[in-house]
């Protein structure tokens, strides 16, 4: 690995010299999980448990005229059957949920289905049993009565005329307002930036390509498990694989009308989530089974159900068109984005548009988005959410002209570059980003001008852009008298974090990494903290931790204080050691003070309650070198570069592999996967054999180069890391297969049978 | 209950013995039965790896083996990969590796990589990527697996006899 330092002037306190950020120390939780001691959503076991199983709708698009469960009910070993009927109603709460009522009734619907069925795998019903086996028989039992509808699963098709409508009262939402005609098109937006028209008429190139996405799933290999336990007194205690304890009690809160703070969400080990685990499923389900069973209910969802009824991303239709002058600048870029929501609104299109030309200074643009419900299972976050489909998008046509001007990829993007300052196409304006920085980094890589030669071999590069979050998140760290502190978070542990929250708490103390214990909190143990996503925990609960951290210096200083017969503001603290500028004599560190706290006033907590309103944005650079098979239409990534600009590295290998991890899923997007339906809506591949994710054979070592232009508003310097290395890897893909075999693609996945008809083979 | 078949075997170097319905997979019997939870269930149809286990020191998806099919055999699971002395070196290798992310698949892959190495001691780069094609990892890319594989080969070749088979617990 390289890495490469790009300090700049005004930050000269950001760059290093740090004790614990920079260093790869093994992850805390790293011997439970290759021991098999950690704990997930489905390992969860209890005194009494019953299985609950949900029974799905077979059919993509129904009235639901009847549902008899007479029969499941009675079946031995059966302990409870629910459905839509036990969940309580939206209509009865528009006077207190106002405007979010519609949410609310959409919400509940796609919990269990009560008029309709949207989706081939809506939840219908439930029964909770003895044995997942007896849970299953008893599915079996319930008839439910239904009168078939016609079904769209194409985002296109859905926006017509004579599509078939999902929500019979729902009208488009835009800035005019809501109109009365109801349509699949639940929303349209248009953002614009100086004059199209004109920069469009200044270019000496225009190119313009419409691009087709299916869509794909997160892919986390550990299914939806809820487990709850809802008590005689009405306390409810739910153990989730979820990526915010919060989010989910609250959920949970409104879905089943409880106040917050008779739920506790205890949040398990999370296998896989990259956004799927933001929404609950089955949790509210097993809550009420467990209230109508008195005993406590686990539900796993088994592979198919977590393709057919939990949260993939949208498939997508996109139209991109920029124009370029021959001297290389870009004029003008407009691009229409048709996103699926799945069953209801909500669809990621406003964060595919707010990126797809974010790294670049573009004078006058115009992005039109629109949200589209179709009969496939409602949408959830996926890494980058929408950013994927639109980035690929984007970056091709970005490839295309700097062909068409015959100028080298990364030199046109270098020249186009955002910088401090660029207005967005959205009105929001970039600061303290490394863009160019990573550009260079890449066209300086010796990947970049390696000869590559042979047959159908191509190299390919994409960019692209990323923004952070920041949000509330809440931490504690208490004092052990042995000099070591105990350090709670309520961000939920998806893949180190536990570890890099620690190391920025370990930096700020002065102690080692050894001597911070983390840990993830249920949510009656700790402040509100925002779900694990965005980029955001290791960033925002990262200032959280340094902030509680802080706190303890000062308590600790006081103490320190107390004990010279000083003023407090005369202690200073610097790595592990407590001075007073009054006496020089006097000095303590960390861990002798902290055995005198019994002694000097007892136990210290620090708290971290933050609410971080800026953040910073990351990008990266992606180099591809490919052969396609001719005969085939295979094809074999030969080298795989990842260039992205981190801030500061806090932990290098966690790092890496957010990278590495997030190149591989989008190779996965661009090669492999993706919905496949019938007419009729029905999912034709919802097994791990039939939607192909990557395995260790189709991918090579993925070489990464950190970059580190330290972002100056976090303490360290940090940028989220975790979203970005998804977004390039299709349009670096289909750019390489260009060059490899002379034809543009335009659909993702391109599988080996669309590039054979690309290639005019088949 | 009266459908239920006893079967003996041993599990991880101990003779356990257990009830189980004739249709139950040794998946499930791990887990829900002797409560060894450290086999993962991914998909429940042999696509995902994440519930490999060695039986009779041969890979298996045991969501694919019926649980009364080791009447009598020897199954290892994650479980049984660390003893007294510390961490397995495969298992070293990969917190070293830092080849844990969400640690899902985790289990399968050190399972999947014990047998490899079991049969092949020094296997090229290409030989793991092929072998480790069974099972699936959302989080890491395998460049650190792969690596953390490789690492365990070197460590491997200097370890004291195997210690998962049990015969080393009585021992001590």
């Amino acid at each position: 690995m390289r890495k490469k330092e790009t300090g700049r002037a005004d930050q000269s306190t950001l760059t290093g010299g740090y004790a614990v950020i920079g260093t790869r120390p093994p992850r805390y939780d790293a011997v439970d999980k290759v021991t098999g001691r950690a704990l997930y959503g489905p390992d969860i076991r209890l005194p009494g448990l019953l299985h609950g199983k949900v029974l799905r709708s077979p059919h993509a698009h129904a009235r639901i005229l009847s549902i008899d469960t007479t029969c499941a009910e009675a079946l031995p070993g059966v302990y409870a059957v629910v459905t839509a009927e036990d969940l309580p109603r939206a209509e009865d709460r528009r006077a207190r949920l106002g405007e979010g009522a519609v949410n609310f009734k959409y919400l509940c619907d796609n919990i269990l289905a009560s008029a309709k069925v949207l989706y081939v795998g809506h939840a219908v019903a439930a029964v909770a049993a003895s044995t997942p086996h007896i849970a299953e028989q008893a599915l079996a039992l319930i008839d439910v009565e239904y009168s078939l509808l016609p079904a769209v699963v194409d985002v296109l098709e859905a926006t017509r005329d004579t599509a078939p409508l999902l929500h019979e009262h729902m009208g488009t939402r835009s800035l005019a307002g809501e109109s009365r005609t109801p349509s699949n098109t639940a929303s349209h937006f248009q953002q614009v930036k100086g004059d199209p028209e004109k920069g469009f008429a200044e270019a000496d190139v225009v190119v313009e390509r419409e691009f087709r996405t299916a869509t794909v799933h997160q892919g986390y290999i550990e299914p939806h498990a809820g487990t709850a336990i809802w008590g005689a007194d009405g306390r409810l205690t739910v153990y989730a694989t979820t990526q915010g304890a919060f989010t989910a009690r609250d959920q949970l809160a409104e879905l089943l009308d409880l106040p917050m703070s008779r739920i506790r969400v205890v949040p398990t080990e999370v296998g896989g989530a990259f956004g799927g685990k933001v929404t609950t499923y089955v949790e509210t389900v097993a809550a009420l089974l467990s209230r109508r069973a008195g005993r406590p209910v686990k539900i796993v969802m088994s592979r198919s159900e977590v393709f057919l009824a939990s949260g993939p991303t949208s498939g997508t239709a996109i139209r991109v068109k920029m124009g370029a002058t021959r001297a290389g600048r870009i004029t003008a870029a407009q691009a229409e984005l048709y996103y699926e929501a799945g069953a209801y609104p909500g669809s990621p299109v406003g964060s595919g548009a707010g990126v797809m030309f974010g790294p670049y200074d573009i004078p006058h643009g115009q992005i039109d988005g629109y949200d589209v419900v179709v009969n496939k299972p409602k949408t959830g976050s996926y890494r980058a959410p929408g950013g994927t489909p639109a980035n690929s998008a984007a970056e091709q046509v970005i490839d295309e002209l700097a062909e068409r001007i015959g100028m080298d990829p990364l030199e046109f993007r270098m020249l186009n570059s955002a910088k401090e300052g660029t207005r967005q196409i959205d009105g929001a304006v970039h600061t303290h980003i490394g863009c160019y920085e990573v550009l260079e980094t890449a066209r300086e890589h010796p990947h970049y001008s390696a000869p590559l030669e042979g047959p159908h071999r191509g190299r390919g590069v994409a960019h692209a852009y990323w923004g952070n979050w920041g949000a509330q998140s809440s931490s504690a760290i208490s004092v052990n008298a042995d000099g070591t502190v105990a350090m709670v978070t309520g961000s939920v542990d998806l893949t180190g974090t536990r570890t890099s929250l620690a190391m920025q708490a370990a930096e700020a103390l002065g102690l080692t990494l050894e001597q911070i214990v983390p840990s993830v909190a249920d949510t009656d143990s700790i402040g509100y903290t925002e779900v694990s996503a965005g980029s955001r925990t290791t960033v925002a609960t990262g200032q959280s931790v340094v902030k509680a951290a802080r706190d303890v210096i000062a308590q600790m200083s006081e103490r320190a204080a107390t004990l010279w017969g000083v003023p407090a503001d005369t202690v200073s603290f610097h790595r592990g050691t407590f001075t007073t500028g009054q006496d020089a004599t006097k000095s303590t560190t960390f861990g002798e003070l902290a055995a005198m706290l019994s002694r000097t006033g007892g136990p210290i907590t620090g708290v971290g309650n933050i609410d971080v309103q800026e953040w910073g944005a990351a990008f990266g650079t992606h180099i591809v070198d490919l052969e396609v098979d001719p005969e085939t239409g295979k094809v074999t990534i030969l080298r795989y570069t990842v260039v992205q600009d981190v801030g500061r590295a806090i932990h290098p290998s966690e790092v890496e592999g957010q990278m590495q991890g997030g190149a591989v899923q989008g190779i996965g997007w661009a090669l492999y996967e993706g919905y496949q339906y019938d007419e009729g809506g029905q999912m034709l591949n919802p097994t791990f054999l039939d939607y192909k994710l990557p395995t260790a054979l189709d991918v090579p070592s993925i070489e990464c180069v950190i970059v580190e232009v330290p972002y100056p508003k976090h303490p360290y310097g940090i940028r989220g890391v975790g979203e970005t290395p998804i977004l390039p890897p299709p349009a670096a893909i289909a750019n390489a297969i260009y060059r490899a075999v002379g034809r543009r693609m335009d659909r993702l996945p391109m599988t080996p049978g669309r590039i054979l008809e690309k290639m005019g083979v088949i | 209950m009266a459908n239920k078949t006893r079967v003996c075997a041993r599990v991880n170097g101990e003779q356990v013995e257990f009830l189980c319905e004739p249709y139950q997979s040794l998946l499930e019997c791990l887990r829900d039965i002797l409560g060894l939870t450290g086999t993962k269930d991914g998909c429940n149809d042999g696509n995902c790896g994440a519930c490999s286990v060695l039986l009779d020191g041969q890979l298996v998806n045991s969501c694919l083996v019926l649980g009364v099919e080791i009447e009598g055999r020897e199954v290892t699971t994650v479980e049984g990969l660390a003893d007294w002395r510390g961490l397995h070196p495969i298992q070293l290798a990969v917190v070293e590796e830092d080849a844990v992310q969400c640690g899902y698949c985790t289990p399968g892959i050190l399972i999947a990589a014990k047998a490899l190495l079991d049969r092949e001691p020094n296997p090229s780069e290409r030989r793991i990527r092929t072998w480790m094609a069974g099972n699936l990892c959302r989080c890491t890319g395998y460049d650190k697996i792969v690596r953390a594989i490789m690492r365990a080969a070197r460590s491997c070749a200097q370890y004291d006899p195997p210690l998962y088979n049990g015969r080393n617990k009585a021992r001590r």
